[in-house]
């Protein structure tokens, strides 16, 4: 086997002979890239979290404390915040999940093959366009003069006084995180053999029976993995509750940006920059354990 | 210093690996928190040849081609611009590859004494500035960039932090603050979303409460930051939306979300450019302010081209021409008869033609910090301000 073909056929033989050795060179790129880049600045995140600035020089002080932890614990404001990131989190997530799954239905089961691609371009366009230009695109539509004021006194009805609340942020998050929930249910959907409907059918279960004990559970996987989206980018925005939310809309990415930023207390940021992450660890967690993965 | 070296010997007791990882650590969280002493004054003899460079860090539109590309041309020395969005990006920038990488910053006073007591800005001779002379009494020796009487910036621009309203929706002009803290107009007041918006709370208890013994918006004790906090924490409910960018604020007042609030000139200017019929006022309580200081970085390379600079701008054709582009004030009161040249009327319009007594009650930011400067050492921090801040806002 080893012989004229040189080094690369000779490396080759090598890996062949030690499969262990093939599989290390193989997933040693990618491990260092994730250690260093991901698992490190992860690890920094946390240690820093035990540190303090001192309040006259704001110097770091490297010595270790659980001075953030307790303060956030202590502290109602935090709690609110935290509190209040992981509702809409959640909120959203609902939302989302019930405004995505007739039209997911629809775009897998029941419209034709042009209509789909129709619809699969329509649900993907906004993501072209940026973010921010449909954030403030909402901030004029709901507005005290805005366009859904307008519609409503051309209508005869009261104005809705929603701009700059909780409720502004909610509409606009659902709104915003809507397709990265359609498009995985749809492959969940997608992917039910018809022939499943058929034996439903024939034994006797009517739509509502076979939407339940078949289309739901196997749909299921598909609406975890689009809630790990809709909650994880909900979790993790800052922008959203600064340009659409009214005074008591600070979420935790607010207030790490500010105490990063603006407070230069870069441990106390670090400390309240765990909450999501440990948060974010148990759901996806979960997730796992009820097959999410096995759509995506 | 005799704490510096107990920290190094206890270092050298952990054990190596806490030691590397500290020192890793330490590596990607110093530049944003290495602090020093102030630096020590080296003034040069005086103003000599350019060095033929010159970087700076300021905000957008503080440099301009109209008055930069003159100034290269008499002086030969190349400016190389570097825009920071915040005043946290520009001590940033002047700490960042251990300092030296920019000459002048136009830092205004809430970055100011982060800058100085960081040791990253040094002192400058205002003797080699002919216009200082000119300067409004209360912006020579400011407290935000003189400390010590050692001059650490060159004061700039300014402008207050006004009371502004819709003329169409309040048709009695309000004088006093207090129409943003009673519910006259409750669920249309804007304010800024900044912790330095408790001095505003403070300036107004300083009026109003005596008892407190509030004497400087910027140096509260305790007592006071938590009369402040409740101010603002009852005003919260009278809130639409604490504003992040000037932009947001002209927005609520053209959508109508907002008919009064706190302001800058600039709004005002923006919004009455749109026809929106705006008014703006210093309240009888007095405002604060922000003012703006060039500032030379103590590991600066080009030290003369930076004094070059300095004098040029301080001069009142250029401080009239960015007063212009930038809706502010100039510190030069000299300045006057350059602006109404560039736009009719616009020195009464900015202020500069006021009396004294206009400046003494506008009261410019600075950083609180826990050294009151009288003696006292009790007083909150920025840090203390930033969490009171978050309480109110929830």
């Amino acid at each position: 086997m080893i012989g004229a073909g040189g080094r690369s056929n000779r490396l080759s033989a090598l890996f062949w002979r030690q499969p262990m050795l093939a599989l290390a060179g193989l997933a040693l790129p990618p491990v260092l890239w994730l250690v260093l880049i991901y698992i490190a600045a992860l690890a920094v995140l946390f240690v820093a979290a035990f540190w303090s600035v001192d309040d006259f020089t704001g110097e770091i002080v490297r010595t270790w404390t659980v001075r953030n932890f307790t303060e956030l614990a202590a502290s109602p404001t935090y709690r609110t915040i935290a509190l209040r990131t992981i509702g809409m989190a959640a909120l959203v997530t609902l939302t989302d999940a019930v405004l995505a799954f007739p039209v997911a239905y629809y775009m897998a089961r029941v419209a034709g093959r042009r209509l789909r691609l129709v619809l699969i371009t329509l649900v993907v366009l906004p993501l072209w366009s940026s973010y921010l230009a449909r954030v403030y695109a909402w901030r004029l539509i709901l507005a005290h003069d805005g366009a859904l004021n307008w519609g409503l006194r051309a209508l005869g009805l009261p104005a809705a006084e929603i701009g700059y609340t909780n409720w502004a942020m909610w509409i606009v998050f659902s709104y915003i995180w809507l397709p990265f929930m359609i498009m995985p249910v749809y492959a969940a959907l997608e992917r039910i053999p018809p022939s499943f409907f058929e034996a439903s059918q024939d034994l006797g279960a009517r739509g509502g029976r076979t939407l339940r004990r078949v289309v739901l559970p196997l749909a299921m996987p598909g609406l975890i993995a689009g809630s790990i989206f809709t909650f994880s980018l909900t979790l993790g925005d800052y922008i959203t509750p600064v340009l659409v939310g009214g005074p008591g809309s600070d979420f935790i990415g607010n207030v790490v940006y500010s105490n990063v930023g603006v407070a230069n207390n870069i441990p106390f940021a670090a400390a309240y920059a765990t909450v999501p992450l440990v948060l974010m660890g148990l759901y996806l967690w979960l997730a796992r354990r009820l097959g999410a993965f096995e759509v995506l | 210093m005799n704490k510096k070296a107990n920290m190094g010997e206890r270092q050298m007791k952990t054990s190596v690996t806490k030691a590397v990882l500290a020192a890793a650590l330490g590596a990607v969280l110093a530049p944003a928190g290495a602090f020093a002493a102030p630096a020590k004054a080296d003034y040069p003899k005086e103003i000599g040849k350019g060095e033929g460079e010159l970087n700076i860090v300021a905000w957008e539109g503080y440099a301009q081609d109209d008055w930069i590309k003159p100034f290269e041309q008499q002086s030969g020395c190349k400016v190389n611009r570097k825009y920071a969005g915040s005043s946290d990006e520009m001590v940033a920038l002047m700490r960042s590859g251990g300092g030296g990488q920019y000459d002048l910053v136009s830092a205004s006073g809430d970055a100011t004494l982060r800058l100085i007591y960081g040791g990253d800005v040094q002192p400058i001779d205002v003797n080699l500035i002919p216009d200082y002379a000119n300067f409004l009494d209360n912006l020579k020796s400011p407290p935000h960039n003189t400390v010590n009487g050692l001059h650490y910036g060159l004061s700039y621009e300014w402008g207050p932090n006004v009371l502004m309203w819709n003329a169409d929706k309040i048709t009695t002009p309000p004088d006093s603050w207090a129409a943003i803290y009673n519910d006259t107009h409750k669920g249309q007041i804007t304010v800024p979303d900044n912790a330095i918006q408790i001095a505003d709370a403070a300036l107004y208890l300083m009026a109003t409460k005596p008892e407190l013994g509030i004497k400087d918006p910027y140096e509260l004790t305790r007592a006071q930051l938590d009369a402040a906090t409740k101010l603002l924490s009852d005003q919260r409910p009278l809130i639409k939306k604490y504003w992040a960018l000037a932009s947001d604020e002209i927005e609520l007042f053209k959508n109508g979300d907002a008919i009064i609030g706190a302001a800058w000139p600039y709004q005002t200017n923006a919004l009455r450019a749109d026809n929106v019929n705006v008014m703006d006022t210093v309240p009888k309580e007095g405002a604060t302010g922000w003012a703006d200081s060039w500032m030379l970085a103590s590991k600066s390379k080009h030290v003369m081209c930076a004094y070059q600079f300095m004098k040029y701008v301080s001069t009142h054709e250029v401080q009239a021409q960015q007063e212009i582009y930038f809706g502010e004030t100039p510190a030069n009161a000299k300045a006057c008869d350059a602006m109404n040249a560039l736009e009719a009327g616009s020195c009464s319009k900015y202020h500069l033609d006021a009396p004294a007594s206009y400046f003494q009650q506008i009261h410019f930011w600075k950083t609180p910090l826990p050294d009151c400067g009288d003696g006292r050492k009790d007083c909150t921090s920025y840090g203390d301000w930033q969490k009171a801040w978050q309480k109110v806002k929830g």
